[in-house]
C-alpha cells in the first residue's frame, strides 16, 4: 500500500492586513476593495520558496530518520534558480543523504499535485522507499493589482512511502491545457492575468468539476462520497458552485486559507492537504484537486495510523505563530519592489566562491557539525581537529545534522549599525541541544523576544543575496522556538 | 618560563599625531609627523634607525599591503619594514616586533609605527570586511564590532545575575570617566566631558550598548623608538629609563566560540597573557602594584570584563570598582589617563602605540598635573583585537627606573 506518510506545512510569522493594501493603494486602483478581506501571509526578508519549502519539509520530518529518504521533490514558480536544482537545496537542507532522486517542478500551479503524483510512484515502483515533496510559492502582484491582494507566501510538504501509511492513495485523474489565465515571462518579475470572470468561470469553475467528474467515472465514485475535500480557488462564487456537488457535510470542504494565508501558489494545495490530515479520521476519503495549466486530482484514505502523526504539525502551529506586519512599506522594501538606502554597509561586495561552498556544502545547507569519535563532544563547525581543548584528535569527526536539534540562547544583542532590511539585526550566541555553540543570525523576533537561557529552533533562511550575480545564498538562523499546538 | 625581555628595551623617544578627523593628511602624511616627533624626542636622526615595524590593519583604504607605502611616504634609509596586522593588536605587535629586533641583538635601535586611515573609509564604525575569512561570510552574522561586543553585556549580566540596569550603570560609568579626562588631552579627537544623562540616553547602537559606549572613528599614528638599555643611557645619559618590563601576546584556539565552557563574559586570551605578562615583570599582585592602564575600551562593556580579565577586580566585582571610582584618574589604578580609544577614537594600527605613548609620559613625568597620575612605577596597556569569542590580545608593562 503506498501514500502518504507525513504532512508538514508552512505559513510565515508575518501577516499583512489586506485593509493596510487598500488604505495604501486603493486611490489607484479602488477595485481591490473586492479582496480587502483578512490577511495574508507575507515571508520575511530573509525567506522564499525554498527557504519556505524547506520549512515545510522540516515540519513534515519531525522524527524521520533522515537517511531513510530516497527522493526530494521541490515545487514552485518562483524557484530562485533556473539553472542549478533547487531542490537539491532543499534535499540539503532536510539532511537527505547523497543517493537519492531528486527533481523540481516549475512552471504551473499544479506543479506541487504532479510532483506527489511523480513521487507516488516512485514510492510504487520502489518499494521500501520515501519520497518527500515540498511545495512552496512567493508569487508577487504588482502594487494595486488584484494579485498583491490574493496571492499570500507559504507552503506544504508531504511524505509518501509503503510503510506507515497515513492516507492510502488509491487513484488520480489529470487533465492538462494551456489554458493562460495567469502568466510569468522568464524575464518577468510579476504576474500577469487575463480577464477575472473568465478564469473564475472557464478556469476554476470549468476545470475542476471536470476532473473531480473523470477521476468520479474512472474509480466508480461520486463527488459525495468524500469526506475531506481539498482544493484551491479564491473565487468565492465559483466555490461554491463547486462545494455544491460535493453535497452537505460539517468540515467537508477544506478551508482555503485565503482569509489567513491567501493564494500560495504551487505549495497551495499542499498546505491546505496538510490542514486536511491534521483533523482527518481513520476511514475517510479525501479528495485532492489542484489547479493551473489543467488540474490534478487525486484520492486517498486515512488510515488508523493518521492519528499517530497528529501532533501539532502541519497549518494550525503556524498560523497560531503570526506577527502583524503593519507597514505596507515594509512589505515593499522585503519583495524588493521598493529599494532602501541601507548605507554603505549595504553596498558591500560579497562574491560567492563556489568551490568553497562545495567544500562545506553539508556545513552551508545542513548545519552538519561534527561529533568527536575520541571524546564524544558535538560541535559546529566541525574541522579535523576537535575543538575539545583536553582532546584535539584528528580526523576522528562524525556528521551530526544539527538542524532538527534545536538550542538554547546562550547571548544575544540586536545590532543597529549592521545593514538589515529588518533592524535591528538581531543575532547572539546559540548553543546546540547535545553540545556546541556558534554565533548565528535570529530571526522572526524582535530583540524584545530574547533572553539568555530561551530555547530556540532553527530555521533555514536567506543569508545574502548577491544581486551583481544573481546568487541567492542560504544558511540557517535561530528563531524562537515554534510552540506546538496539539 | 624564558627569560623574557623584561628590562632588555627601553624607550628612547616617542611620538604621537593628534588623532581625530584628518582629512586633511595621508596616512603617510601622519606617519611623518609621528615619525618626526619620536625622532626628536630620541635625539636621534632618521638615518640612525637600523629596523622598522609597522602596524596597519585595514590595508585597502590607506596605505596598501607590504612596506613600500610607509618606507616611501617617511623615505626611510633602505632598511627592513615589516609590516604587522594582527588585528587591534597590530599596534602593540609592531612594538613587540621592534623590541625583539632590539633584544636579540639583531639591532640596536628600532621603530615602530602604526597608522590608520578610518576616516577615509565613509563609515560611521568599522568598515564591513571579511576579516575572519570567507568561509564565515557563508555562516556568520552579518555582525558588526558592537554587536559582538555586545554579547559580552548579555552573558555578564546573565552570569552574573546582575540587572542589566546595573551593568548600564556601570559601563556608563567607564565612558563618563574616559570623557573627563580625554577632555583635558590636547591630542584626543573628542575632548568634551559628557554627562551620565548623556551616555545613558544615546541611540542604541547594539543593545544594550548606546553611541557612547562606543568608541570613535578617527585617523591617526603613533611612532616608538626602541633601544638597548646601555644605548639609551649613552644617548641619553640624564633621562630615566622607560622600560619594557614586559610583552605579551595570546591568540584564541577556538575554545571560547566552538567548545562549551567558556562563560561568554570573560575574555581569555586577556586572562592568559595579563598572567603570562605579570610573570614576565615580577608582579605578584597587579591590583596593588599596577599604578596606571590603558586598556581597550572599544566598548565600554569591554573596558569593565578587562578588569577582571587583567586580575583586578574580583570576578562579578568590576561594576563595584568602577562605580566606587577605583579606575577615575584620582582613584587607585587610573585607567584611559588620556582618554582612551572611547576620545582618541581607534585608528587601529596606531592604538597600541598610542597607549604605549601615554603611559611612557605618565612615566616620564611629563604631562601637567590635571592629567598627571602620582608616581607611577607599572603603567600596563591592553589591545584586544578581533572579537570576544575569537581575538587576538596584547599586554605591555612598563616602568621606569
Amino acid at each position: 500500500m503506498v501514500g502518504i506518510t507525513s504532512f508538514g506545512g508552512y505559513v510565515p510569522r508575518y501577516r499583512l492586513n489586506r485593509m493596510i493594501v487598500f488604505g495604501s493603494m486603493g486611490w489607484l486602483n479602488p477595485v481591490i476593495i473586492t479582496n480587502a478581506r483578512g490577511e495574508k501571509a507575507v515571508a520575511n526578508f530573509d525567506e522564499d520558496s525554498i527557504t519556505m519549502a524547506v520549512a515545510a519539509g522540516m515540519d513534515c520530518l519531525r522524527g524521520v530518520d533522515r537517511s531513510s529518504i530516497d527522493a526530494v521533490y521541490y515545487a514552485s514558480t518562483t524557484a530562485p534558480y533556473r539553472e542549478r536544482q533547487n531542490a537539491n537545496i532543499v534535499a540539503g537542507a532536510l539532511g537527505a543523504g547523497e543517493t537519492i532522486r531528486t527533481a523540481d517542478f516549475a512552471a504551473s500551479l499544479k506543479s506541487g499535485t504532479t510532483a506527489l503524483l511523480s513521487a507516488l510512484e516512485f514510492a510504487a515502483a520502489n518499494p521500501g522507499s520515501k519520497a518527500v515533496v515540498c511545495a512552496a510559492d512567493c508569487r508577487l502582484g504588482r502594487m494595486a493589482s488584484t494579485q498583491e491582494m490574493v496571492f499570500g507566501d507559504g507552503g506544504g510538504a508531504l511524505m509518501v512511502g509503503d510503510t506507515d501509511v497515513i492516507a492510502e492513495y488509491k487513484g488520480s485523474h489529470s487533465i492538462s491545457y494551456d489554458f493562460v489565465d495567469h502568466l510569468r515571462g522568464a524575464r518577468t518579475k510579476y504576474d500577469r492575468m487575463w480577464e477575472e470572470r473568465w478564469i473564475r468561470d472557464l478556469g476554476y469553475g470549468g476545470f475542476i468539476p471536470e476532473v473531480v467528474n473523470g477521476l468520479c467515472a474512472k474509480y466508480g465514485l461520486s463527488p459525495a462520497d468524500f469526506d475531506k475535500v481539498v482544493y484551491p480557488c479564491y473565487y468565492g462564487g465559483a466555490r461554491k458552485k463547486i462545494n455544491a456537488m460535493f453535497g452537505e457535510g460539517e468540515g467537508k470542504v477544506q478551508d482555503d486559507m485565503l482569509g489567513t494565508v491567501g493564494d500560495t501558489g504551487s505549495g497551495h494545495p499542499l498546505l491546505m492537504m496538510a490542514g486536511a490530515l491534521e483533523t482527518a479520521k481513520p476511514g475517510e476519503k479525501i479528495l485532492l484537486v489542484s489547479f493551473g495549466s489543467g488540474c490534478d486530482a487525486m484520492w486517498f484514505e486515512a488510515t488508523d495510523a493518521v492519528t499517530k502523526v497528529q501532533d501539532g504539525r502541519g497549518v494550525s502551529r503556524w498560523l497560531a505563530r503570526r506577527a502583524e506586519l503593519d507597514n505596507y512599506q515594509k512589505y515593499l522594501v522585503w519583495r524588493g519592489m521598493a529599494p532602501p538606502d541601507l548605507g554603505v554597509r549595504g553596498e558591500v561586495d560579497k562574491e560567492t566562491r563556489w568551490s568553497l561552498v562545495w567544500r562545506n556544502h553539508k556545513q552551508i545547507l545542513g548545519l552538519v557539525g561534527g561529533k568527536c569519535k575520541a571524546c564524544g563532544t558535538q560541535q559546529f563547525p566541525a574541522g579535523r581537529m576537535c575543538a575539545n581543548p583536553d582532546c584535539g584528535a584528528v580526523d576522528q569527526m562524525d556528521e551530526v545534522y544539527l538542524a532538527d536539534k534545536g538550542g538554547t540562547i546562550f547571548t544575544y544583542t540586536g545590532d543597529m549599525l549592521a545593514a538589515s532590511l529588518n533592524p535591528p539585526a538581531a543575532y547572539g550566541t546559540v548553543s546546540f541541544n547535545g553540545g556546541g555553540r556558534t554565533v548565528l543570525d535570529f530571526t522572526d523576533c524582535t530583540v524584545e523576544d530574547l533572553a539568555v537561557g530561551n530555547p530556540v529552533d532553527f530555521s533555514f533562511r536567506i543569508k545574502f543575496y548577491d544581486p551583481k550575480r544573481d546568487i541567492t545564498n542560504y544558511f540557517w538562523k535561530a528563531i524562537p522556538a515554534v510552540e506546538e499546538v496539539k | 618560563m624564558a627569560e623574557g625581555i623584561r628590562d632588555k628595551v627601553v624607550i628612547l623617544g616617542m611620538g604621537c599625531t593628534r588623532f581625530g578627523e584628518r582629512w586633511d593628511m595621508s596616512g603617510g602624511d601622519l606617519l611623518v609627523e609621528s615619525l618626526t616627533e619620536a625622532l626628536q624626542d630620541a635625539g636621534i636622526e632618521k638615518k640612525d634607525l637600523q629596523a622598522a615595524w609597522l602596524g596597519v590593519h585595514i590595508d585597502e583604504i590607506n596605505i596598501g599591503k607590504g612596506g613600500t607605502y610607509a618606507s616611501t611616504a617617511m623615505h626611510l634609509p633602505l632598511i627592513p619594514v615589516s609590516r604587522l596586522d594582527n588585528f587591534c593588536a597590530s599596534g602593540t605587535e609592531a612594538f613587540r616586533g621592534a623590541a625583539y629586533g632590539v633584544a636579540s641583538g639583531a639591532c640596536d635601535i628600532a621603530l615602530a609605527i602604526g597608522v590608520e586611515k578610518l576616516k577615509d573609509t565613509g563609515y560611521g564604525g568599522l568598515p564591513d570586511s571579511p576579516a575572519f575569512g570567507q568561509e564565515m561570510v557563508m555562516i556568520g552574522p552579518n555582525a558588526t564590532a558592537p554587536g559582538m561586543f555586545a554579547q559580552l553585556a548579555t552573558a555578564y549580566a546573565a552570569k552574573h545575575k546582575i540587572s542589566m540596569d546595573r551593568v548600564k550603570e556601570a559601563i556608563t560609568h567607564v565612558s563618563w570617566k574616559s570623557h573627563q579626562n580625554g577632555a583635558k588631552n590636547p591630542r584626543a579627537h573628542l575632548r568634551k566631558a559628557v554627562t551620565k544623562e548623556q551616555i545613558m540616553g544615546s541611540p542604541m547602537v547594539a543593545y544594550p550598548l548606546g553611541l557612547f559606549d562606543c568608541c570613535g572613528v578617527s585617523d591617526g599614528s603613533a611612532a616608538a623608538i626602541v633601544c638597548t638599555p646601555e644605548i639609551a643611557k649613552k644617548l641619553k645619559p640624564n633621562d630615566p629609563l622607560v622600560k619594557v618590563k614586559a610583552l605579551q601576546v595570546a591568540v584564541s584556539s577556538g575554545e571560547e566560540a566552538m567548545y562549551d565552557k567558556w562563560d561568554g563574559a570573560s575574555v581569555l586570551t586577556t586572562r592568559a597573557a595579563s598572567k603570562r605578562a605579570y610573570e614576565e615583570a615580577g608582579i605578584k599582585n597587579p591590583r596593588e602594584e599596577i599604578s596606571m592602564m590603558e586598556v581597550h575600551d572599544c566598548f565600554s562593556i569591554t573596558e569593565l570584563c578587562t578588569m577582571e580579565d587583567l586580575w583586578i577586580s574580583p570576578e562579578g566585582g568590576a561594576p563595584e570598582d568602577i562605580l566606587g571610582g577605583f579606575y577615575d584618574l584620582d582613584g587607585q589604578i587610573p585607567c584611559q589617563p588620556d582618554g582612551g580609544l572611547k576620545c582618541f577614537g581607534h585608528p587601529i594600527g596606531a592604538s597600541g602605540i598610542r597607549m604605549i605613548f601615554e603611559m611612557y609620559n605618565q612615566l616620564l613625568g611629563r604631562w601637567p598635573e590635571d592629567r598627571a597620575v602620582k608616581d607611577p612605577k607599572f603603567g600596563l596597556t591592553h589591545n584586544l583585537g578581533g572579537v570576544p569569542n575569537n581575538n587576538v590580545c596584547s599586554i605591555a608593562i612598563f616602568g621606569v627606573d
